[in-house]
């Protein structure tokens, strides 16, 4: 058979194609109908055939999305939503798999795995729904819950230090991770299909508002007058900017980040930082400054950290079985069975 | 009989060697194992390891051990006493003489006596049992192994730690002409194993025919043996481990099926060896997945099972704790799904490297909710082909996680195995839908078959996305669901499902013995060998007994509970505190009787008649 005269030809999806006939049953005003709505929106444009998509979760509110996908898909157990997508990869690496998971999905019971998921590089893409709170069991703290927060099992304030994702993610060999936010939806499209375009582990953290448990507490980089100063959008290539009407920037001194301000003369934008997602010493520096550096203020950065290419786990173990196999050939069952030590009973 | 050149026949002989875990005790046991097994006897092997890979030398805690028992009629268990102990060290005889036939025979090095030798294996200050009186019931040898071997192999160029590591051939050598053994299995073993390094192959080669030339010109040894080939049904065979033929099975059963392999893992004593084994393998296309945990193991299975692969986990009882959870996973998906479980003492990390029967309970009953599902337990090294190759084919055909009990003795241990060729496989059935099952184009995942079997999807087929998952289904539509009645109904349907596995399993035939006897003994898994050899020699002896022994663990063989019925005395003898037995006077109320041996290590022979003699004689 010919096969460039029988290619299938791909039919024309809308997001309409992705959503079931089940009722969404998130709280009203919750995060995360709106992610919900960009990666349906999405789909369609990702050039794959609908059957080839597969939504693999753990529990939690976050993990209810793949039964509001209509695709195939797992809602499985608290925490090995990427242990099972591991299997599942490297069984069937032409499924494109999505993993939807919560801040204590992925960093509490899933921590181990996650981690490890990030090292091996299977090509796959993690949705890390960050709500600061474990919502589905009704408000307690979670790993990424800031010191001090007052919930239901912290009733006089959380006495944890929290993870900061970026590093997590960073320290575990990530090659790819970026953040976004439920409340900017185009954003949130295009580092959805930069996720998917990235061959390789990609994490995206999501920031998303829990108004039931943990109202508010992403609104400072989405809400006007605070946004501009409190957010840093990443873009490859150009110099880190933010503030009102582009005023301010960061520069390094030494290793040092720090805000400048771009209309007071003494900087200009030629002297600061410019945004290189391959360069590991910077998406390092930029995810530290979720922390604090040092006492100094800065925007939390939004947009892609870090992006490398590596040879993907399941590509790797694919050419090792097709190398041992060229080099020893496939052996026959019998001879398996027989072992090469046998002896005869007449 | 003694034969005129001084060689006696025996119908059976025991060989222990024991040593340092650095002597090679290993490697010679199963050197001379396959060797006598090549030349037609039969044989049953008994191999154990420190827990500590490097327990400090010369001391108790690092004596290694490789029991064999070997003969010309047919052999169940690797000897309940020895009538050679070939010991390598002072802490190798005090730990091991225990269990030698009063008159067998003692082979020392004697370079394992000396003072250091002594003390660390704990003799009193001056005491030499080489040198006192307390040997005086054994015909003791007394050879200095290691010196010999550094003297034959002196002009070789090796290393003094190489000589010195030679000495286990020496031995092997020694024991071919005590035994009247070829050495020429031997021989070829190592010509492959060092034939990148040919001067080793032949200092070892030497060593080996070092110690036959010892043998046969020093004439110290009285005694000789002859053991006849055993009379096995004619065919071609191999020498098995239990964990090795765990992994033929998997790659038969994944070749029969045409699924592809798939082994999610996390390294545990006694299974590793599965891993180790089935990750030979990738030129047969086998997947093998090493995980962070034993919960990402099954995870990782889980995920290829879904993907439609055959999915395995392999492990041991703490492993097994870990992957409870996700075996609850499995049950209410309803994804195929095999669990090797290499049973060995516990709790916790208990007796690593020692076996035991004690998973049992935790199998049947240990998973929150209703989570029933088959088990099946295999009983000895040969055994674990047919039952795993079984546990295949079930979960695949079934839909539904299988366990699969093994335990430490049968999967180190080693026997003779008429193996069956690829065609002689029972076909395994695997079934992928592609189109929607109701009558208005829909497809329900959970819409069952006769036998209460859900149909099979491999994500990537059109028109049949669907969404599976922990929460308890709707019937049929598998959509979420926790309406009351719904539930009961899900739970009555799984069990039935499980249930139903009776109706494809053979039915149980007595193994020796007869329907109408005084005692019935009962038994599962690795215990076989002793209870059959026990057996037989009552039933030699005049008594009127008889044994069953079961793979099916759930569900039961149908008949059962009628044969059981028609016994005034059972007798359930278990390496546990008494698991099975509870299951059965539950499941039949038959008033059984319990011999239960939890140290770590199989039934003696003499153990099982003792108790066997023991209820015959209070009737
Ligand atoms: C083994 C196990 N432990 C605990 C739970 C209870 N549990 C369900 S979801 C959850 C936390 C969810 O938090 P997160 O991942 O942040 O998801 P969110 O609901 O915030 O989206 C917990 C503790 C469970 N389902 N399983
Ligand atoms: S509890 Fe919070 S996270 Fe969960 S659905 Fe409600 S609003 Fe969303
Ligand atoms: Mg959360």
């Amino acid at each position: 058979m010919n096969e460039t005269t029988n290619l299938p030809v791909l039919e024309k999806l809308t997001y309409k194609d992705f959503a079931p006939d089940q009722d969404v049953k998130w709280c009203p005003g919750c995060g995360d109908y709106s992610i919900l709505k960009q990666v349906q929106g999405i789909f369609p444009e990702l050039g794959k055939r609908k059957e080839e998509f597969v939504f693999i979760s753990g529990i939690g509110c976050s993990s209810r999305f793949p039964y509001y996908m209509d695709t195939y898909g797992m809602h499985s157990i608290h925490g090995r939503a990427t242990a099972i997508a591991a299997g599942l990869k490297a069984s069937r690496p032409d499924l494109d798999i999505w993993i939807v998971t919560g801040d204590g999905d992925a960093m509490s019971i899933g921590g181990n795995h996650l981690i490890h998921t990030l090292r091996k590089n299977f090509n796959l893409n993690i949705l890390m729904f960050n709500n600061e709170i474990y919502g589905l069991t009704k408000g307690q703290y979670s790993p990424t819950s800031h010191v001090g927060l007052v919930t239901k099992s912290t009733p006089f304030g959380s006495i944890d230090e929290p993870f900061n994702p970026a590093e997590l993610a960073l320290g575990a060999k990530s090659t790819f991770f970026a953040r976004s936010l439920d409340r900017d939806p185009k954003h949130m499209k295009e580092i959805l299909l930069e996720a998917h375009d990235h061959k390789g582990t990609s994490f995206v953290e999501i920031y998303q508002n829990c108004p039931v448990f943990n109202d508010g507490t992403f609104f400072i980089y989405s809400e006007k007058g605070t946004k501009k100063e409190e957010s840093l959008y990443l873009e490859e290539g150009k110099p880190l900017i933010f503030g009102e009407n582009n005023s301010k920037g960061i520069k390094f001194d030494g290793f040092k980040p720090v805000v400048v301000d771009l209309t007071d003369g003494k900087n200009s934008v030629n002297d600061l930082w410019i945004h290189d997602k391959r360069d590991r010493i910077k998406a390092t520096i930029l995810a530290s400054f979720a922390n604090g550096n040092n006492g100094t203020h800065l925007p939390r950065p939004f947009g892609i950290f870090y992006s490398i290419d590596k040879p993907t786990y399941e590509e790797t173990m694919l050419h090792q079985i097709e190398e041992v196999t060229n080099k020893k050939g496939k052996p026959k069952l019998d001879d398996i069975l027989s072992g090469d030590k046998t002896w005869v009973i007449a | 009989m003694k034969t005129e050149d001084g060689v006696i026949e025996k119908e059976s002989v025991v060989v222990r060697f024991s040593g340092d875990s650095g002597d090679g005790m290993q490697l010679t046991g199963t050197q001379f194992t396959d060797t006598t097994a090549f030349l037609g006897k039969d044989i049953s092997t008994f191999p154990e390891f420190p827990a500590e890979i490097r327990a400090p030398a010369g001391t108790i805690a690092g004596v290694s051990g490789f029991q064999v028992h070997f003969g010309s009629k047919e052999i169940y268990t690797a000897g309940d006493e020895y009538d050679v102990l070939v010991a390598m060290n002072a802490a190798a005889l005090k730990s091991d003489i225990g269990n030698l036939k009063k008159g067998g025979i003692i082979i020392t090095n004697t370079a394992g006596f000396d003072s250091k030798n002594l003390r660390l294996a704990e003799y009193p200050e001056g005491v030499n049992p080489l040198e006192d009186d307390s040997l005086s019931e054994y015909e003791v040898y007394k050879v200095n192994i290691t010196s010999l071997t550094k003297e034959a192999l002196k002009e070789t160029g090796l290393s003094n730690k190489e000589l010195e590591r030679s000495k286990n051939m020496f031995v092997l050598g020694m024991l071919y002409w005590i035994f009247d053994q070829s050495p020429d299995y031997t021989i070829n073993f190592i010509n492959e194993k060092f034939s990148k390094s040919p001067e080793l192959a032949k200092a070892n080669i030497l060593a080996i025919k070092s110690g036959i030339n010892f043998g046969e010109t020093t004439e110290i040894f009285n005694t000789r043996f002859k053991i006849n080939a055993s009379p096995q049904p004619p065919g071609t065979y191999r020498s098995i481990t239990g964990n090795n033929a765990i992994a033929i099975a998997l790659i038969s059963a994944s070749e029969i099926s045409g699924l592809p392999l798939f082994l999610g893992s996390y390294p545990i004593t006694p299974a590793s060896d599965i891993l180790h084994e089935l990750s030979k393998y990738k030129h047969s296309g086998v997947r093998t997945f090493q995980a962070e945990d034993e919960i990402a193991a099954i995870c990782s299975a889980i995920g290829a099972s879904y993907g439609g692969s055959l999915s395995v986990t392999t492990t041991s009882g703490p492993g097994m704790s870990l992957k409870t959870e996700a075996l609850g996973l499995a049950t209410i998906l309803e994804l195929p799904l095999v669990v090797i479980n290499i049973q060995r003492g516990g709790p916790s990390t208990g007796l690593p490297t020692k076996t035991e029967q004690s998973d049992l309970l935790q199998a049947m009953y240990g998973r929150h909710g209703e989570c029933p599902l088959p088990i099946l337990a295999p009983c000895s090294p040969s055994d674990c082909f047919e039952t795993v190759y079984e546990a295949c084919k079930l979960t695949v055909e079934h839909m539904t996680p299988v366990i699969v009990l093994s335990d430490g003795y049968i999967a180190n241990g080693s026997e003779p195995w008429k193996f069956p060729t690829a065609k002689d496989l029972p076909k395994i059935k695997s079934e992928f839908t592609d189109k929607p099952n109701s009558n208005d184009g829909t497809f329900l995942p959970y819409k069952r078959d006769e036998n209460f079997v859900r149909p099979r999807v491999k994500p990537g087929t059109k028109g049949l996305e669907h969404r599976i998952g922990g929460l308890e289904k709707a019937n049929e539509t598998g959509d979420i669901s926790y309406e009351p009645h719904n539930h009961e109904l899900m739970v009555n349907l799984r069990q039935a499902k499980v249930d139903k596995i009776a109706d494809s399993i053979p039915e149980i035939k007595i193994d020796t013995g007869s329907e109408d006897s005084d005692l019935l003994v009962l038994g599962w898994g690795s215990t076989y060998g002793s209870i059959k050899t026990a057996v037989l020699e009552l039933i030699n002896e005049g008594y009127n007994i008889s044994h069953i022994h079961l793979r099916h663990m759930n569900p039961f063989p149908k008949n059962l509970g009628m044969l059981l019925m028609k016994f005034k005395n059972i007798l359930i003898p278990e390496i546990n505190n008494g698991q099975l037995i509870k299951i059965i006077r539950d499941k039949y109320l038959v008033p059984a009787i319990g011999l239960n041996k939890i140290q770590g290590l199989p039934f003696t022979t003499s153990e099982i008649k003792n108790k066997i003699l023991e209820i015959l004689n209070k009737k």
